[in-house]
């Protein structure tokens, strides 16, 4: 079983009172670790990334295998020595990717607020996106203009805007600003500006 | 970035200013130490000494916001005005910069103004060059007809003139940085990089965008790199280093109000067809006949969008459907800064925020509180809890009087998806899917999923709703749009990326076969391209962004790697490269070269346009070639070229300052095409030189948090590391003030008149500047903190934007969050 950085320091905590090297921590719980995951990483199913933070750009390696309930899990994540920018180095922030991967804060519960509430309720995605969805016509028609106040065609809405995202990938991107331009957007702005 | 990452290492001197690179862009210290190692100069100019400055040979202090009297004193230097030698590369600014153009004698810049100035705006026609009778451009030439630079009403004679105010005296004067450590900068600078064979490389960041004069600032960089010439060519150009993993490819796809996917014109009521746009949105004439004006293939490019976005709907009979794309007011602003005002004043009543944290992340982002609490509905699209979904439960916030909707969608990270993302250097790069989204533990239909498959699932919902209502309004773009990918024979990434490399098209317009590259792309219809810039992305040679053969040092000395990934346009790895070369088409530094002309055709990188050189090898200028800079419309570097600020920059004081009047000693203070709100509640401004607010501030991030913490706040590893909100600040300042080192202490501005909580951190980091014969304190805070994570806690103010301004540069409209006005106080 892999342990968790977690699990990993409470192991540190009870186990330093009998194994403190030189340099004042325990290394033993660090050796058994990575017998641990080079073991893994023999088995596991190995991809490739580049880092989600700044725009250098560098890459990663992403490995993969099943946890004991048979689902795919990332087990690590570390610098690309293949890849040409990094060859293998990452700062601080590309070094905790494993953490993104795996993070029990990580949403994963459609969650609705209602005016006025104080909590948030759950949501279903069947109940949510037909809920947006209504929204999203409501204030199109209400607020759409075919003309403007000098008569000319503008075909667009001021009552809905968009914020994001450089943190989508180009695809992601291009299918984006084609739903909003299709609904009629111009208030479409994102992290370049602000 | 003009150039790219490992680039950097290719530089005889680099200059990091605007940017602190080592603590925001780790790994691009990897090509800055392979320059160092080569004997390269480092060169850091920063309010604070940083782990960049800790790295330099020379490190130079600056008051936040005087970065163009700093350069500006440079850019004397190099001209001759501080040691009276000039200083510059005379051939490439003679042979591929506007220095010789001549300017019209009534052209003139008087008491700190430009002529063609009403109110906040410039006429630019005010600053045209002379022409003769055909429409050409009259040039300062010598006697054998060749361009030259002495004819007084050249662009660089006033060049001259302009930055002759720039004396040592003059910017310490404006900077605080010390006279000696001026020359010290220009000379190592300059000196090591002026030489043909030599580059000089810039890295900046926000700390030049975030300013009222943020374009200017890099304009002002950007005249330094032609006056030295070193655009163009291996380790020089202009580098932005872009701080998020994608605001390249997001931009490029320009999400954004302003611009079309590949940087097209949003299009404007005043054109009313797209033969108007064809004629509006492109320069159409020169005025230099050996230009070739890249942008006139606009039309190619926006038939080609449209066939992308509307399918067989889109012909040439019905104008592509131009008129279904939503227009904007011609001369009116829809950027973040109105967005927020007209949400404020309640005209926008829905917004999604999209992978983005507002609430942190925006200038004034106590107005952006409030102006989310007007909002009829708010979606929020993230893979954290953020300030921005959780606002109606944030500090001052009362729940039960805030009638937003907010729905919160859970997304995929980015192992768990696949598609490419372009970095800083122009690289699109594809990641690959390791793992499926997180499911919830308690629930198992309930799942985070792919931004991509919910953008489908709301697409499909409002388009049902749509056919089902034959009343709706103008249902046309939505009922019509081309939306085919989660059915297709590929993952809806693979089909998503064919879509903007673009298809060829058959005559009932099915596609044929993908695109080859963007030269292909045709008027007519007979082709798509979502993104005429990312035409080769993926074409019938495969996925190009996917490619993995790194390059042999030994045959790619200077580190292209032109088979790594893709990168736009067209592969090129450094763009404007016909200007590494001289007009012969030799490169300037041969061991250096990016391109050269064999006789026959270039070799190396993909060249700029591929025309032939500018001379034969007799020496004589050809017919039918054209300069190299072709984007621009004169096809030249542009030393003096139009902003919405003026033709070239000038010193102002930032909006909040320590000085009343602009100690450059003209009259006008501020930029004068600012644009600034009428002062309200929430609009409130420190006046100048005023005693409320006396200590100039400055926001930045940290190395173990990205942009406003939103994923690395909830990182143990990286919290654990950097826990919370703090400000730092000089032994005197502290003094001055009774703060400890570790002392809880608040930070306040005219737009947060509580304050900010944070730790005080004294330090060495930070020196008081003398300044007009006063003392100027400046101190710096992170924007990366806020109540949500690592726990909800709305009792913490502790997000850096809500000190900040949300007023901005003319032609951006980015807010000054780098140069604003703070007092700090001991919490009691």
């Amino acid at each position: 079983m892999l342990l968790t950085r977690r699990e990993f320091l409470k192991t540190s905590a009870v186990t330093a009172g009998v194994a403190i090297t030189g340099m004042g921590f325990a290394l033993h719980p660090v050796e058994a670790h990575a017998v641990e995951l080079r073991k893994n990483l023999e088995e596991a199913t190995r991809t490739t990334t580049i880092c989600p933070y700044c725009a250098v750009g560098c890459g990663f390696v992403v490995d993969s295998a099943e946890d004991a309930s048979g689902k795919m899990v990332v087990i690590n994540i570390e610098g690309d020595s293949e890849h040409p920018i990094n060859q293998g180095t990452a700062c601080s922030k590309g070094s905790s990717l494993y953490q993104l991967a795996n993070n029990e804060n990580r949403l994963t519960t459609v969650r609705y607020r209602a005016a006025g509430a104080a909590e948030w309720q759950e949501l279903s995605w069947e109940e949510a996106i037909p809920m947006i969805a209504q929204r999203i016509k409501d204030t199109r028609d209400a607020t759409f203009k075919t003309v403007n106040a000098a008569g000319r065609t503008v075909n667009r809405t001021l009552g809905i805007g968009s914020l994001g995202s450089a943190a989508l990938d180009n695809e992601e991107c291009w299918l984006y600003q084609k739903f909003l331009r299709a609904l009629g957007l111009v208030y479409i702005e994102h992290q370049a500006r602000n | 970035m003009t150039n790219h990452w490992i680039d950097i290492g290719n530089s005889d001197v680099i200059l990091i200013m605007g940017s602190n690179a080592a603590e925001n862009h780790p790994i691009s210290f990897r090509w800055v130490n392979r320059a160092r190692e080569n004997g390269a100069k480092l060169i850091s100019v920063d309010p604070r000494f940083t782990r960049t400055s800790s790295k330099a040979d020379i490190y130079a202090p600056l008051r936040s916001g005087t970065d163009i009297a700093f350069l500006g004193g440079m850019i004397n230097y190099i001209l001759g005005g501080i040691d009276g030698t000039e200083h510059i590369q005379t051939e490439y600014v003679k042979e591929y910069t506007n220095a010789s153009f001549l300017l019209n004698t009534n052209f003139s810049f008087d008491d700190g103004v430009f002529s063609g100035l009403t109110g906040i705006t410039y006429d630019q026609g005010a600053w045209a060059f002379q022409t003769d009778e055909a429409g050409e451009i009259l040039k300062s030439v010598d006697g054998d007809g060749k361009w030259s630079l002495d004819d007084p009403n050249c662009v660089y004679q006033f060049l001259k003139t302009h930055y002759s105010r720039y004396t040592l005296e003059m910017v310490s004067g404006v900077t605080g940085t010390p006279q000696e450590k001026l020359l010290e900068v220009y000379q190592a600078y300059v000196n090591n990089c002026h030489q043909p064979d030599k580059a000089g490389t810039i890295m900046y960041a926000m700390g030049w965008t975030q300013h009222t004069v943020g374009a200017q600032n890099i304009r002002t960089m950007s005249i330094i790199q032609l006056l030295l010439g070193n655009i163009g060519v291996a380790g020089g150009g202009v580098n932005a280093l872009r701080g998020e993993s994608n605001v390249q490819g997001s931009t490029d796809h320009c999400l954004l109000f302003h611009i079309l996917p590949g940087y097209l014109k949003t299009p404007q009521d005043i054109w009313t067809d797209l033969a108007t746009y064809n004629e509006s949105a492109r320069p159409l004439t020169t005025g230099e006949s050996r230009s070739l004006n890249w942008w006139k293939k606009t039309p190619l490019y926006m038939a080609s969008f449209l066939k992308s976005m509307y399918g067989t709907a889109a012909n040439p009979d019905n104008d592509f459907r131009y008129d279904w794309l939503p227009k904007i007011d011609a001369g009116v602003n829809y950027a973040w800064q109105p967005l927020f005002d007209a949400m404020y004043n309640g005209t926008v009543k829905g917004m999604f925020a999209w992978g983005q944290n507002p609430a942190c992340s925006s200038g004034n982002a106590n107005k952006v509180r409030q102006a989310l609490a007007k909002l009829d509905w708010l979606v929020a699209v993230n893979i954290f809890p953020t300030e921005t979904a959780e606002f109606w439960r944030g500090p001052g916030m009362e729940p039960a009087s805030i009638n937003t909707e907010v729905f919160q969608l859970p997304a995929a990270a980015s192992v768990e998806k696949e598609g490419s993302i372009t970095n800083s250097g122009r690289w699109a790069q594809w990641r690959y899917k390791a793992v499926d989204p997180p499911v919830n533990p308690d629930d198992e239909n309930q799942k985070a999923k792919p931004d991509s498959e919910i953008m489908n699932e709301l697409f499909l919902a409002v388009k049902a709703l749509y056919e089902a209502d034959g009343a709706a309004t103008f249902p046309d773009p939505i009922l019509g749009l081309k939306w085919d990918y989660f059915d297709g024979p590929d993952i809806p990434s693979v089909m998503l990326a064919k879509e903007i490399n673009g298809y060829n098209l058959d005559e009932v317009g099915n596609p044929t076969g993908l695109v080859e590259k963007f030269t292909l792309l045709a008027e007519d219809g007979t082709t798509s391209s979502g993104n005429w810039l990312y035409c080769q992305s993926y074409n019938e040679d495969g996925n190009n962004m996917a490619r993995r053969i790194a390059s042999d040092p030994a045959t790619d000395p200077i580190g292209l790697n032109s088979e790594w990934a893709w990168c736009w346009p067209i592969n090129r790895r450094i763009i404007y490269n016909r200007a590494s070369v001289d007009v012969l088409g030799n490169p300037w530094n041969e061991s250096r070269r990016v391109i050269a002309w064999t006789g026959e055709g270039w070799e190396g990188d993909v060249p700029d346009g591929g025309a032939v050189p500018l001379k034969d090898a007799d020496g004589n200028y050809r017919e039918g070639t054209y300069l190299p800079f072709i984007m621009r419309q004169h096809g030249v570097g542009q030393i003096f070229g139009p902003m919405k600020d003026g033709p070239v920059p000038e010193h102002y004081e930032p909006l909040e300052s320590p000085f009343a009047v602009n100690p450059m000693g003209h009259s006008q203070r501020l930029n004068p095409a600012v644009y600034v709100p009428p002062a309200d509640e929430m609009n409130a401004v420190a006046s100048p030189g005023g005693t409320e607010y006396p200590i100039v501030c400055s926001s930045y991030r940290l190395t173990e948090h990205w942009q406003t913490g939103v994923m690395t706040r909830w990182a143990p590893w990286l919290s654990e590391l950097q826990p919370e909100m703090f400000v730092e600040m000089s032994e005197q300042l502290a003094a001055e003030k009774g703060i400890a080192n570790g002392d809880r202490v608040l930070v306040k501005s005219a737009r947060e008149t509580d304050g900010v909580q944070a730790v005080a951190i004294v330090t060495k980091r930070f020196k008081p500047f003398i300044i007009q014969g006063q003392t100027v304190h400046q101190v710096g805070v992170p924007w990366c903190f806020g109540w949500v994570a690592p726990a909800m806690d709305s009792t913490r103010v502790t997000s850096g934007n809500l000190l900040t301004p949300n007023v901005g540069d003319p032609n951006t409209r980015i807010p000054e969050s780098k140069a604003f006005m703070v007092d700090v106080v001991k919490e009691v």
